[in-house]
Parts: structure tokens; sequence; C-alpha cells
């Protein structure tokens, strides 16, 4: 059963991509979708196993890579938290894939769409369910390919084939670095296994190493590599920029790979390394760092966006960095708590702008859009549900696992912690106004669409309803039933056992009741202030843009990250590649070599050309200097 | 085992060529000339299948030797393989047949003579895998140029002959020091014997030299940096096949050499210059990479692609370590299938569109699904996606450099990111975007012959990518035992 978990999405991602063509449209869909869903079934009933009877196994499938010391198997290792793993990324996936039923009812490659699908399934599921870290990799760059294709899946835009380059080669800066860290782990280690690396690494704390005359703890820099890569994937600051591009992809695949699973690999892969993490202050500082500036950037540009999803995208950074930071004060379970309930809140709401888009026929500016409340009303009860959910509404799931993250960080106890405390909070509220916002913009004030009339829009089909209303269900009840097996300070160290690594553990202490109260407070007050920003009186928010010109630009553009990096990398890689090649190789190699050479004999043998002329008086003057000079030398000789 | 094997497998395809010499090609009897070489070929490629079977793969000794005195006291010939050269001659023998298959669609004119090329080629190559004598590997390794100087010269493109004198005279020039270096050993030792010097060594005072004479030869063959600028013009102006076989096999005759007779007959001077190779390697794979970046012409992408890919096989042999060398081994093989697939792939859409810049196509997907499909395979393999054959050997090779030199590793698996940049956007900008080019319409999707051989060569670029055990497995002893060799010389200094 557990390894069908695995394989069944693979054999529907087989069936529908090589045999679509034969067995039609509707049945590559239902058999995907199908094989999927029994895959989640399986997965929920292995939670529960590991829930219920704290079921661990590791499976070997297969031997993959053996050379020298080196041994790779394939495998699945099942503990509580790849169970949890596996349950979102089934359980989504089998909602999206029932989704997209419906989604792409228009579009004339719909096999292919749920192979692809079911292809990142697989991928995931490599990942999520490995005992090393190369298989890790397999999963993690498989995971990225699928993501590739699922961007470009409109091969025709232009647009988007760019978006997919660029999602796949900044994910590799991030797997260049995650890939060292490999190394690293190998050279020290001698073993790419879990396990066997976790028991050595108490014995290397002390072991430093050297490069390029910079004196590094080992562990710090194997925390730094491996969370290069964890950036890369789940879109931190400095490497986010492929993330808002990657909405050039159907909306479907924005829930599935770009909110809910493999954005969340990064996490995923620091909490499973927390046994390493936990030796390593320093990195788990900087991740923090990381994670809270990406949570606030992302933040901030997401208030001024007018694209729906780009809106969401944003929104997903910022949650993303949520999680780092919690994973990097330490609450590991917390973070994964927050990654299990975004899932379910965070795929709502792509799956019910999707329902928007769809009803707006691909309309994608919230400027266009308005008033139509009335006329999509489940999907717009559900997006107010999900987007309760994110804010951390009290009693909805976003605000068990958030909220913990505020207050694990100002239980930490250090600068650090405090400062990130702050900055969450701060986040949260910005979290909600720009929330609010789409809400507002989206469903209520005036219709402003100008090519599809208001009676056009329709509410979306009941196989696209349904899953929306399973995953607002989710978005209720995760925090609230989970709670005390995630998070909870008796129930959370039995269920996760040994697969989360403490050094010492989780501070029990509650903070301040004044604390507790702020986030709740600041997220209920920000709904009438939104809505008096955004229906109300819509003047104002432009205003302050008109008034704040330059700090309106600088969000609007998104900190000028991408025109920045095409200048650094991008046009800068060019110039140089062309330099290489037409100077370089052609002007200098072949110049001075081949090139050069035969030009240079060609030279001299025109010259010598020129000695045979023929006449005898010539050659006779030639023998007689050869014989003078010959005489010359054997007489000073 | 009396049935001299090696030598069969080196004479067999002779013998198809000598047939084909006396069959005249006409339109009419293409088609047997066609089928006479492909069934030698593939007769070859079953005898070197059963040479696997049969080979002991838990002993590093040479296996099925065959020694016939060839000049007195001077020359003997003498063959055998070991579990490295196995595997190379494996490759040459999958590849030739494939390679013959192919021409109905890209030789147009004198198809006989042109099998009989591909032919002789295809014995020489195996000779160069299997001789244990230095005077015969160095006679078969510089033979073989000289049907690939025919193949660029006769059936190339429109610079052909300017492609072929300069791919022949950067060859030849550096072999001519690789024959002095032979003859001197053979005054040092008075063999030339490999099994011989491998148990005697050679002089340390003289090894610096001879290293030097031999990389001068290995390394404009691999080709290394900056003595590549042959290999782009020889490709583009090569046909098809003739492509093929030089990337897939021809470039590995130095890797090998650089692994049987650079490592095994002079670990001292190896470890001097280790260094050198390193800087060269890694100079390739990263101003390669971006000169493929820039390029506008598909074969000279690909190229281009090849430098640097096998600077990560170069990198790889001189760490010496076993993940590094299997890496190395693995890499070649690899490049063998992906390589000639791609230009395979190139060669599909020149015969229909009869050009290979770039900017003729984008589009392509709808019009020619399948060969999308194995051209995105093709692709990903080359940027060394985990899960085919192209991550394990690219893997294991900065595996193995990493415990070397940190900084070197570093700097290699930055190719690894411009890799995938160049090989998506050559993808992107071929086969995905709007059809402009309308004449692109009349595209025909690969033909059963394209479709066969394209598949022949995905299906163990994905085997080897999920289950390299049975590469690993045949070299493993070879290679753990050449290290132990290495090291327990390098402790005696000889």
């Amino acid at each position: 059963m557990e390894i069908s978990i695995i394989a069944l999405p693979l054999i529907a991602s087989i069936i529908s991509g090589f045999f679509g063509k034969f067995i039609g449209d509707r049945n590559s869909e239902i058999i995907t979708s199908l094989l999927v869903s029994i895959s989640a079934i399986f997965s929920i009933l292995v939670l529960y196993e590991v829930i219920a009877n704290q079921y661990e196994e590791n499976l070997l499938i297969a031997k993959w890579i053996s050379s020298g010391s080196l041994e790779v198997n394939w495998s699945m290792k099942i503990d509580s938290l790849s169970a949890v793993m596996l349950v979102v990324v089934t359980s989504v996936s089998a909602l999206v894939h029932i989704y997209s039923i419906g989604y792409m009812s228009h579009d004339p490659h719909k096999p292919r769409f749920m192979a692809y699908l079911s292809l990142f399934t697989f991928a995931m599921l490599m990942l999520v369910t490995s005992d090393n870290f190369i298989q890790l990799f397999f999963g993690w760059e498989g995971v990225g390919l699928c993501s590739y294709f699922l961007i470009g899946f409109w091969f025709k835009k232009d647009s988007a084939n760019k978006a997919a380059i660029k999602a796949f080669v900044v994910n590799r800066v991030g797997d260049f670095g995650f890939a060292l860290g490999i190394f690293l782990i190998f050279y020290l280690f001698g073993t790419v296994n879990y396990s066997e690396v976790f028991q050595q690494i108490s014995t290397i704390t002390d072991k430093n190493l050297t490069f390029l005359g910079i004196e590094i703890n080992a562990i710090d820099l194997i925390c730094l590599l491996l969370f290069v890569g964890a950036m890369g994937k789940s879109a931190q600051i400095l490497l986010h920029t492929w993330l808002p591009d990657a909405m050039e992809g159907p909306t479907p695949v924005s829930a599935l790979i770009h909110a809910a699973t493999m954005v969340t690999a990064g996490v995923f892969l620091v909490v499973r390394c927390s046994p390493i993490y936990e030796y390593s202050e320093f990195a788990l500082n900087i991740i923090t760092t990381v994670g809270m500036s990406t949570a606030f950037f992302a933040a901030t540009v997401a208030l001024v966006q007018n694209d729906i999803k780009k809106i969401i995208a944003y929104s997903t950074c910022s949650q993303l960095g949520y999680m780092f930071f919690a994973a990097g004060v330490g609450a590991y379970n917390v973070a994964m708590f927050h990654l299990f309930t975004h899932a379910f809140f965070k795929a709502l709401l792509f799956l019910g702008s999707g329902s928007v888009i769809h009803a707006f026929k691909d309309e994608q500016n919230i400027n266009n859009m308005g008033g139509v409340w009335k006329k999509l009303p489940y999907t717009y009860a559900m997006m107010i549900i999900g987007t309760l959910a994110l804010t951390g509404f009290p009693f909805l799931s976003g605000f068990y696992s958030k909220d913990a993250i505020i207050e694990f960080a100002y239980l930490r106890g250090n600068t650090t912690g405090y400062y990130a405390a702050g900055i969450g909070i701060f986040t949260a509220f910005l979290t909600s106004i720009y929330s609010w916002r789409l809400i507002f913009k989206t469903f209520h004030g005036s219709y402003n669409n100008k090519i599809v009339k208001i009676d056009e829009t329709h509410e979306s089909p009941i196989v696209m309803l349904v899953p929306l209303a399973l995953l607002s269900i989710g978005a209720i009840f995760a925090g609230l039933f989970f709670k005390e097996l995630f998070i909870g300070s008796v129930g959370s160290a039995n269920f996760w056992g040994d697969s989360i690594f403490f050094l010492k553990p989780l501070s029990a202490d509650h903070p301040p009741l004044w604390f507790l109260l702020l986030t709740p407070i600041l997220v209920i007050l920000s709904i009438p202030l939104a809505y008096y920003l955004f229906v109300k009186n819509r003047n104002l928010p432009e205003q302050i843009a008109d008034i704040n010109k330059p700090l309106y630009q600088f969000l609007i553009n998104k900190w000028y990250f991408d025109e920045l990096y095409d200048v650094l990398f991008v046009k800068s890689s060019k110039k140089f590649g062309l330099f290489l090649w037409k100077f370089f190789d052609l002007k200098i190699i072949d110049g001075f070599g081949p090139d050069g050479i035969s030009s240079l004999i060609k030279k001299f043998s025109v010259k010598a050309n020129k000695f045979q002329s023929g006449y005898i008086y010539q050659y006779a003057f030639v023998m007689l200097i050869g014989f003078s000079a010959l005489l010359t030398f054997l007489i000073v000789k | 085992m009396n049935f001299p094997i090696l030598s069969s497998l080196i004479l067999l395809p002779s013998i198809g060529a000598l047939f084909l010499f006396f069959t005249k090609s006409t339109k009419n009897n293409n088609v047997t000339i066609k089928y006479v070489a492909l069934f030698t070929s593939i007769v070859n490629f079953l005898l070197s299948i059963y040479l696997w079977i049969l080979f002991d793969k838990s002993t590093s000794e040479f296996q099925f030797v065959e020694q016939r005195i060839w000049i007195q006291d001077f020359i003997n010939y003498k063959v055998g393989v070991d579990g490295i050269s196995i595997l190379f001659i494996l490759l040459t023998t999958f590849i030739t047949p494939l390679c013959i298959i192919s021409v109905n669609n890209s030789i147009k004119k004198r198809l006989s003579e042109f099998l009989i090329a591909v032919l002789i080629m295809e014995s020489f190559m195996i000779g160069v895998f299997c001789s244990l004598d230095l005077v015969v590997f160095y006679l078969f390794f510089e033979a073989g140029l000289i049907p690939m100087f025919l193949i660029i010269g006769i059936w190339g493109g429109a610079r052909r002959v300017y492609s072929a004198f300069k791919f022949f005279l950067y060859t030849l020039l550096g072999s001519v020091l690789m024959l002095v270096a032979i003859i001197t050993i053979y005054f040092l030792n008075g063999t030339t014997d490999v099994v011989e010097l491998y148990k005697s060594g050679i002089d340390i005072k003289y090894q610096n030299l001879l290293w030097l004479a031999f990389f001068s030869s290995f390394a404009v063959k691999t080709p290394m940096w900056p003595v590549h600028t042959w290999l782009p013009d020889a490709h583009v102006e090569a046909p098809t096949a003739g492509s093929v076989l030089l990337a897939a096999i021809l470039l590995k005759m130095a890797g090998y050499g650089f692994i049987r007779f650079s490592l095994g007959l002079f670990p001292a001077a190896s470890e001097i210059f280790t260094p050198l190779i390193y800087t060269l390697s890694v100079i390739a794979i990263i101003f390669t990479s971006f000169i493929a970046l820039m390029q506008e012409d598909m074969k000279k992408l690909i190229a281009y692609s090849s430098v640097a890919h096998m600077g990560y096989v170069t990198l790889g042999i001189f760490t010496i370590q076993q993940q590094g060398i299997e890496g190395s081994i693995i890499q070649m093989i690899s490049h063998g299938l992906v390589a000639a697939a791609l230009f395979l792939c190139v060669g599909v859409v020149y015969d229909r569109m009869h050009s290979r810049l770039i900017n003729t196509y984008g589009g392509i997907v709808s019009i020619i699904p399948k060969y999308s499909v194995l051209f995105m395979l093709f692709t990903l393999a080359a940027l060394g996606l985990p899960g085919t054959s192209g991550f394990v050997g690219e893997f294991l090779i900065l595996m193995g450099v990493f415990k070397d030199n940190f900084l070197v590793a570093v700097i290699a698996s930055l190719g690894v990111i411009i890799g995938a940049a160049y090989m998506l956007w050559l993808y992107k900008r071929v086969v995905f975007g709007k059809l402009i080019n309308t004449d692109l319409k009349q595209m025909i999707d690969l033909n059963r012959s394209e479709l066969f051989i394209l598949s022949c060569l995905a299906i163990p670029t994905l085997f080897f990518g999920f289950y390299p055990d049975p590469l690993i497995n045949t070299i493993e002893v070879s290679i753990s035992d050449l290290i132990d060799q290495y090291n327990f010389k390098l402790a005696g200094k000889i």
C-alpha cells in the first residue's frame, strides 16, 4: 500500500501522457484523478496509522547508485513528517486534479496537462519520502521540471516560456547550493543517508573548514548550503523572482505547485534536517532573518499589485517566509503546522481566484472586476473563508498556526526573536490589508469590466466547486483539529517522535496576554479599514499613492529585483558569452592558432617561392655567397 | 576461450567494408549496400554483448588477451579488455548501427563509400579501446582520423575543406609528440607492452615530459580548452552521421587514453599536472558554456556543450577518486548517447528545412510532437536532470572533485546552472513559441527509422539514469585496482 501511494500517480501520468490520445480526454481525466485520489486515501490511512500506532517504516525499493563508499537506494521513508507531507501533497493534488477537469475544459491538450500534474505528484512524493539526500535531490529537480512544464504549458505564449525557463534556472541556482551541501555532507560523513548523517552530526560540531581563506564551521556551512537550495525552491528573497512570473501557468498549477506543495519543499528540507540545523545557531539566525525579510518584502509588494494571481503569489512568498522564520527560531513543528494549514487555505484562494478568472473569461486584473459577489455566491463565500483563514481570523486555521509562529518567535527570547515577532505582527496586518483589498476589489464596488457583461459572468460548474468546498472545510477546521497534535505541549512530542529533533526543548511558557491579543485585534480591525479604503473611499488609496510616488513605484516594480538581475546576470552573461566566442575563440585562439599558423606558413612559402626564380645568375650568386660563407667559417674555426 | 573474439570485433566491420568496396554503388542497390553494412554492424554489436556477458567483472586483469608477434622483438599485436575498455567497445558497436540506419535521410551521394568509411572507423575505434600495446594503440588512434577526415571533407557542408583540414592538422599535431613519447618509452623500457609497463613502471625522471607528450595528443582530441576550436567547425560541416560518430565515439578515445595511459603509466607526473588539468577543465566548463549560450547555429551550440561536458570528464579522471573516475566513464557513455541523439535531432530538422539556424524554427511542437518529446528528453539529459544518465555521471564527478578541491568543485558546479540555461533556451527557441515561419507547417514528424534510432538512444539514457548499476558494476573493480596501483606507485615513486 505504501509503495502504491508513490506508484499510482506515476502510472496515471504514464497512461495519460503516452496513451492519452488513444483513451480520450475524458478517460485520461478520470483515470488520473481517480488514481491520485486513491493515493490520497492511502496517505490518509498511513497518517492515521502514524498517529494511532506511531507507525514508522523505511522501505527499500531498489538500488540506485553505488560507487565506492557511496550507496544510494530508491527508498520510502515513512515517519510522522513524511506522513504529514504525504497527506498534504496527495489530497491537494487529488482536489486539483478534479478541479482541473472543469477549469481546463476548453483546452485542447487535456491529457498532457493531467499527465504533468500526476508526474508532479509523483516527483513530490519521491521528494518527501526519501531517506537520503540524493533521492531528495531527484524529487527536488523532478518537481522543478514539472513546474517548468506546467508554467510553460501554454507554449505559444512567449511570456509563459520565458517564465518557465526563469523558474528552472533560478531554481538551479538554489540547487547549485543544495548540491554543494550534499557534496559536503558526503565529504564529511561518507554517506548521504539521513539516519547515518544525523547520527554522526554531534561528533563534528567543532570541525572547521577553510574555503578561500575563510574559516567556517562545517555544520554552519552545510546548513547554509542546504538553505540556499531551500531559498530557491521556496522563493525566498533574492531567489524569489521566479514565483510571481510562474503565475503564467494555468491556475490549478499555481494552486498545487506554487502554493500548497512544491514551494514548501524548502521548509520541509529544513525541518527534515532539524538534527543538523539544531547544531548551527548561526544558520538558524540567517534563516529567521531571510524568512522575516521575505515575509515583509512580499507583503509590501502584494499591497499594490493588480493581478489577482500575482497578489496571491506574493502572499504565498510571504507565508513561506513565516514558515522559515518559525523553523529559524527552532519551532520546526510550528513551521510544519503552518505549512499544513497554509496548503488548504492557499490552494483554496488560488482555486477560488481561478473560478473568478474563469467567470471573467480570463481576466486577471482586479481593477477590471468588482460587484459580482451576488453572481458568484459560492466562489465568493469560499474566497471569504480562505481570506479569513489566511489573515488569521480567530479560530480559523491560519489563526492557530500563524499566531503560534509569532508567539514562538517572541519566546525565543533573543534579539532576532523579538525582532522577528515584531515584523511578524506588522506583516500579519499587511497581509490582512492586501487580502481584503483583493476581496473588495474583486467582488464589491462597481462592476468595471468592459469586455464581459455582468450578466455573462457565471458561477463555475460543480466539478470546480466541490474541491473548493472540501478545501474550505480544511481551511476552517485544520487548525482547530490538529493544533494539539502538531504543536500542543503534550501531544506533539509524541506525534513527531524522532522525525524532528530539538536540541533543547521548546519553551512551554506563554507570552503575556496583551501580546496574544495584539495580532487578532489588528487583523479584525483591518477589515473595516480595508473596506473603507477599497470600497467606500476609493480615491484615498490613489491619493496616498500620488503623494508617495517614489515609494509606490518602488513597490509596484517589486523592489526592482527583476531589473537588477537582468542587468547583473542575464545581460552580462550574454555579453560575456559573446566576448568569449567572437573575441577569445575566434580572434585569439584561432587567430594565433591554426589560422595564424597556416597564414604564416603561406607567407613563408610565398617568400620561398621567390627564391626559385629560374634565373641562372641568381642561383650562381647564391651559391657564391654560400661558398664564401662556408669558407670564412672554416678559416675562422 | 580460444576463439579470438576481440580480433573478430576489430576485423568484422572491415570485412563488411571490403564487401561494400567490391559492390558498385548505384541507385538500385543502395538498399542492399545499406543492409550489408547494417548487418555487419549489428552482428558486431551482438558479438560485443556476448563479450560483455562472458566478461568476468570480479577481476581487474585483462581478459580475452590475444598476442601475436608482429615485428620480432619490437611490436606485438596485443589486445585485451578490462572493465574500463569494455564499455567503450559496447558504446562503439551500439552507436555504429544507429549511424548506419540514419544515413538514408542525410547522405545523398556516394553511399557505399560513406558506409565503408563508417565501418572502417568502427574497426579502428574498437582497436583503440582494446589494444594493449602502445604502438598498436597509436596506429589505431591515428588511423581513426582518416575516415573522419574523409567524412567531413567529402560529405560535409559548404566550408567542409577548411573544417576537415583544421580537424586533421589540430589532431595530428598533438599526436606526433605522442609518437615520439612512445618511441622513447620503447628505448627506456625495451617494450611497448602496456601490461608489462604497468608492472615495471616508467622512470620518474622522464615521466613529466612523456606525460606532456601524451597530454598534447589527448587534450586536442578531448578536446580541452584552448585547443577545442576545431570541434565546432568540424561538427557544423560534418554530415549528421559524421557528427554522431565524432561526438559519441571519437571524443571518448582521449578520455579513455587519459585513464589508461596518463594515470596508468605516469602516476607521478599525473599528480604534478593535476592542477593543470583542473584549471583547463574548469575554464572549459565555464567558458564554453557561456559561448554555447550565444550560439545561433544548433550544431555549434551542441558542439560547445560537448566541450563543457568533456571538461567534466577530464576533471573527474584526475580526481583519482572512485566516484570521480567512475563518474567520468559514465559521463562519457552518457554523453555518447545524448550528444549522438542531439546531433540526430538537429539532423532531423535539418533534413526537412535545410537550416541549422535556431531562428529558422520556433513553434514546431504542435507540428512534430513526437520529435519534440524526444528532443525534450535529450535536452534534459544534457542538462543533467536526475533520472537521466547525465545526472549520474555529473553528480559522481562533482562528488569526487569536491573531496579533492572545494574551489574547483564550486566553480564546476556553476556550469550546471549555465548548462540549464543554454539547453532550455535552445529548446524554447526551436520548439516552443508562436509559429512564425510558415514553411515549418509542412514539416513531417519523425519517420519510422528516425523514431527507432532516437528511441534506441532514449531507452539507455533513462535506464542508466534510474539504474546505472550495470555500468558501475562493470568498471568498479578495474577502477579501484587502478587507483590502488596509482597510489602504490606514487608511494614507491615509480
